[in-house]
């Protein structure tokens, strides 16, 4: 991975939202909060992985968070159906789990054809499919709750309350997406499509690059992103509703911003991401640690923080131009 | 009815002494006299890239002047003394003595209607006011604006909106706004490039008739039948020197095609042995039909040059992207060392070790705000991969490409937008050519070029053949096809007019074809 004046600005920043929280409670360093830390930024993190890839790509999915929710949903679902005739827990639970990744691959490849095939631009279709898939779970819950049968989840908790060498297994699996999100976009001649066809889709075709193939990989990665998230969320509160998922969205949006990727397409920074989403949750443990600023505030510290990456990017680019 | 205001005809409208126009270091214009009168037809002759264009965005202030002078006869007076001297210049007041011109591209915004259009930054407003607001004239702009289709016989409805308008009606709109604000000088750039033979008609039967009125119209053409039937004068203008200004009833069509394109080869030109007539065949396109033209079919020999020529709109662009797969062929039947090759697309052109180098390279052959090590190697990454990208591999041969082909790039961490637009051409050239094709279509390789590159790619063209490489030239400069091509097809309309080879390959010649004054029947 490659450092330089450009990209570091978010690293710096993390650094110092990090300090400002040893500073503001001791309790802050503990191990059980920053493990909480961690856990609870692989969620919006891993999504903003692949938020990053269909941001390169030039593209924008507003449906991450109601996918999550519905592919919740559909896991609980199964798996309580499941149960009835299997009796392993664990194959049902592994049922469930390629279930979803079917569903987030196919939710993706959906974005992704009516982008591309139909030429809907991709903030319309994102738009339409968010709001799809947020009524379908508020339906199949019928405006309440889907709960996972507690035998199940008695097994399945584990996935997010488990861990290895005192760091939890999301951690890990957002960890091991984010090196394998690096190598795709920064070594693999699909990375360098990725980068070309969101800087500018007819310089692609005149270069020999498949745009739309392109195009509709980003988004099937997103949707297998979003489908892991899922897969590790769901047995966090072993239940799904139609509140679940609700602006993670534009909290992914934000990391990926925050992270340095443009929004206007053409560049990608997987680390910054993943910077960008640790920053968003550090905020908001810090606020609840601290007396100074309330709680309540959280979201308009977080807009200040999107705002001034955006700033400090700007005029990085200016320096660079001029 | 009354068009334009009434001058007496004969009077010197506006005079041009020793126009000069440089941009940069290149120079467009080298001293060219013009005197354009009241009542006179003057037509500007010369070909793509003469300075046309140029010359006449002086002439109606949208370029300022490098050096020379312009003197306009002020509008209150009819006195040939009174002509004066100009030292400022610009759109507005050349539009404030009625200088009106009409650009070749139009500048109408889609979305809006044509009475819109036609009062756009000059709307009419009501005489009264609402709570001190005075509300758009519509129906008064709508009037005059229908009064003036009506003057060129169309049936454009001033509510129409102009995004729905054929390419033809939005030249035929762009016309009745000029003639809205009451010409003195009409000045047409390439006017009927985009119309129809019955629009054309009707154009220049509206044009004869603000003659009569006084009303002085320049056009630019290079269709040599329109000049001898409309103009009373011609301006010749050759590489942005002036030949002559002559009276057309003086002057025949094959003359006026000598006078514009008459000149010498330059050294420039490296000679390419030509290919023996026993030569593999490198391609062979038996068919290539787009939507709405003819098959075209050609030969292509291993070692040999051929030039594509004609005037801009011919198609040539067209059929070349038709043919590597950038765009939809109705019928395409191409064969390589014998064997019936598919492409669907440009990665199968690729593969069939075919390339195509875009004329637009800003706009499709480079990523402006990418690095140049970035743009390199996008074409032919497969190359540097193996499961993963080499980028050391990658990188040596970005170094190697930067040294072969000679591109100057002082920053390496910055984007390309900041090269020259020679340095862009050669670096645009190596990333075509890193896959090694051996069909290498150039689509105006130097547009936009100093001379000193030119001479390099063109020496680089000529390496290209000694090994064995076939190439395909498109270019709109009549010297480049000439100096390069062992045979040239000229386009016309999207059809191929004819194939020249040997000593029928000259301007004249060319140039015939190009304007449809000559026509070869197809063999079969």
């Amino acid at each position: 991975m490659t450092l330089n004046k450009k990209s570091i600005g978010p690293f710096i920043a993390l650094v110092l939202i990090f300090l400002l929280g040893v500073f503001v409670n001791e309790a802050f360093l503990s191990s059980g909060n920053l493990a909480n830390i961690l856990a609870r930024s692989s969620f919006i993190g891993i999504v903003a992985i692949g938020a990053t890839f269909v941001i390169t790509a030039g593209g924008i999915d507003l449906s991450v968070g109601s996918m999550a929710a519905f592919i919740s949903g559909c896991m609980i679902m199964l798996m309580n159906v499941l149960f009835q005739s299997i009796n392993s827990i664990i194959i049902v639970i592994c049922i469930a789990v390629l279930a979803s990744i079917t569903m987030g691959l196919l939710a993706g490849l959906i974005n992704g054809l009516l982008t591309t095939k139909a030429k809907i631009e991709a903030f319309i279709v994102t738009l339409g499919t968010m709001g799809i898939y947020r009524s379908l779970v508020t339906f199949m819950a019928d405006g309440g709750t889907l709960s996972l049968s507690f035998t199940i989840n008695d097994v399945y908790s584990s996935v997010y309350y488990g861990d290895f060498l005192g760091i939890p297994y999301p951690v890990w699996v957002f960890l091991g997406l984010a090196v394998m999100a690096y190598i795709l976009m920064n070594k693999t001649i699909f990375g360098r499509h990725l980068f070309a066809v969101g800087s500018s889709e007819k310089v692609s075709l005149y270069s020999a690059i498949d745009t739309e193939k392109i195009k509709i990989l980003a988004f099937m990665i997103q949707g297998f992103c979003v489908s892991i998230a899922t897969i590790i969320y769901v047995p966090r509160l072993g239940s799904a509703s139609g509140q679940t998922g609700v602006l993670w969205e534009l909290e992914a949006i934000a990391a990926v911003i925050i992270g340095g990727t443009a929004l206007k397409g053409g560049y990608g920074r997987v680390w910054g991401t993943v910077a960008g989403a640790l920053i968003l949750t550090l905020i908001g443990n810090i606020l609840n640690l601290t007396d100074m600023v309330s709680n309540y505030l959280n979201g308009a510290v977080q807009g200040l923080i999107i705002i001034a990456a955006v700033v400090i990017q700007q005029k990085n680019g200016e320096q660079v131009k001029s | 009815m009354t068009l334009g205001i009434s001058v007496p005809a004969g009077l010197e409208l506006i005079k041009a002494v020793q126009l000069h126009k440089s941009f940069g270091s290149i120079s467009v214009l080298n001293g060219i006299d013009l005197t354009i009168k009241s009542g006179e037809v003057h037509a500007i002759l010369g070909e793509n890239g003469a300075g046309k264009s140029t010359l006449v965005k002086l002439l109606s202030g949208y370029e300022n002047l490098s050096s020379g002078s312009i003197s306009v006869q002020p509008l209150d007076s009819e006195d040939a003394g009174d002509l004066l001297k100009r030292f400022v210049w610009n759109q507005k007041t050349a539009e404030a003595l009625n200088v009106i011109l009409i650009h070749q591209e139009f500048n109408l915004i889609d979305e809006l209607t044509v009475a819109e259009n036609m009062f756009l930054g000059a709307e009419r407003l009501r005489h009264f006011s609402v709570l001190g607001l005075r509300l758009l004239d519509r129906s008064g702009m709508d009037e005059i604006a229908s009064k003036y289709l009506r003057i060129l016989k169309s049936n454009i409805a001033p509510s129409d909106k102009v995004g729905s308008l054929s390419v033809a009606e939005k030249q035929l709109v762009e016309i009745a706004k000029a003639l809205s604000k009451n010409p003195r000088v009409l000045i047409l750039d390439e006017p009927t490039a985009v119309l129809t033979e019955q629009e054309s008609r009707i154009l220049f039967t509206r044009i004869k008739e603000l003659r009569s009125d006084g009303v002085a119209v320049v056009f630019i053409s290079h269709k040599l039948e329109e000049i001898s039937a409309l103009a009373d004068c011609v301006t010749i203008i050759r590489d942005g020197n002036q030949v002559g200004c002559y009276k057309v009833s003086e002057l025949s069509k094959d003359k006026m095609a000598k006078l514009m394109v008459g000149r010498e080869l330059s050294k420039l030109f490296p000679s390419i042995p030509t290919p023996a007539s026993k030569s593999d065949l490198a391609m062979s396109v038996s068919a290539l039909e787009i939507e709405g033209n003819d098959s075209v079919s050609f030969e292509l020999k291993k070692g040999e040059v051929l030039g594509f020529a004609g005037l801009v709109g011919s198609g040539r662009s067209a059929l070349m992207e038709a043919l590597v797969g950038l765009r939809r062929a109705k019928r395409k039947v191409v064969f390589i060392k014998g064997t019936k090759i598919f492409i669907k697309n440009l990665a199968d052109a690729r593969s069939n070790n075919i390339t195509y180098l875009t004329k637009d390279r800003k706009g499709s052959g480079l990523f402006l705000e990418k690095t140049a090590a970035f743009n390199f190697s996008l074409f032919a990454l497969k190359q540097f991969s193996h499961w993963f990208l080499d980028a050391k591999t990658e990188l040596k041969a970005f170094l190697r490409a930067l040294n072969l082909f000679d591109v100057r790039v002082k920053d390496l961490e910055a984007g390309v937008s900041r090269l020259s637009g020679g340095n862009q051409q050669k670096l645009l050239i190596a990333k075509m050519l890193e896959t090694a094709p051996e069909i290498i279509i150039f689509d105006e390789p130097t547009r936009g070029i100093d001379i000193g590159t030119k001479g390099q790619i063109y020496r680089l063209l000529a390496e290209l053949t000694q090994k064995g490489c076939a190439i395909i030239i498109l270019s709109s400069d009549m010297n480049e096809i000439i100096g390069l091509s062992h045979r040239v097809a000229v386009m016309r309309g999207g059809q191929l007019a004819g194939i020249l080879e040997g000593e029928d390959i000259n301007n004249v010649e060319i140039m015939r074809y190009a304007a449809g004054l000559k026509k070869q029947h197809s063999k079969n």
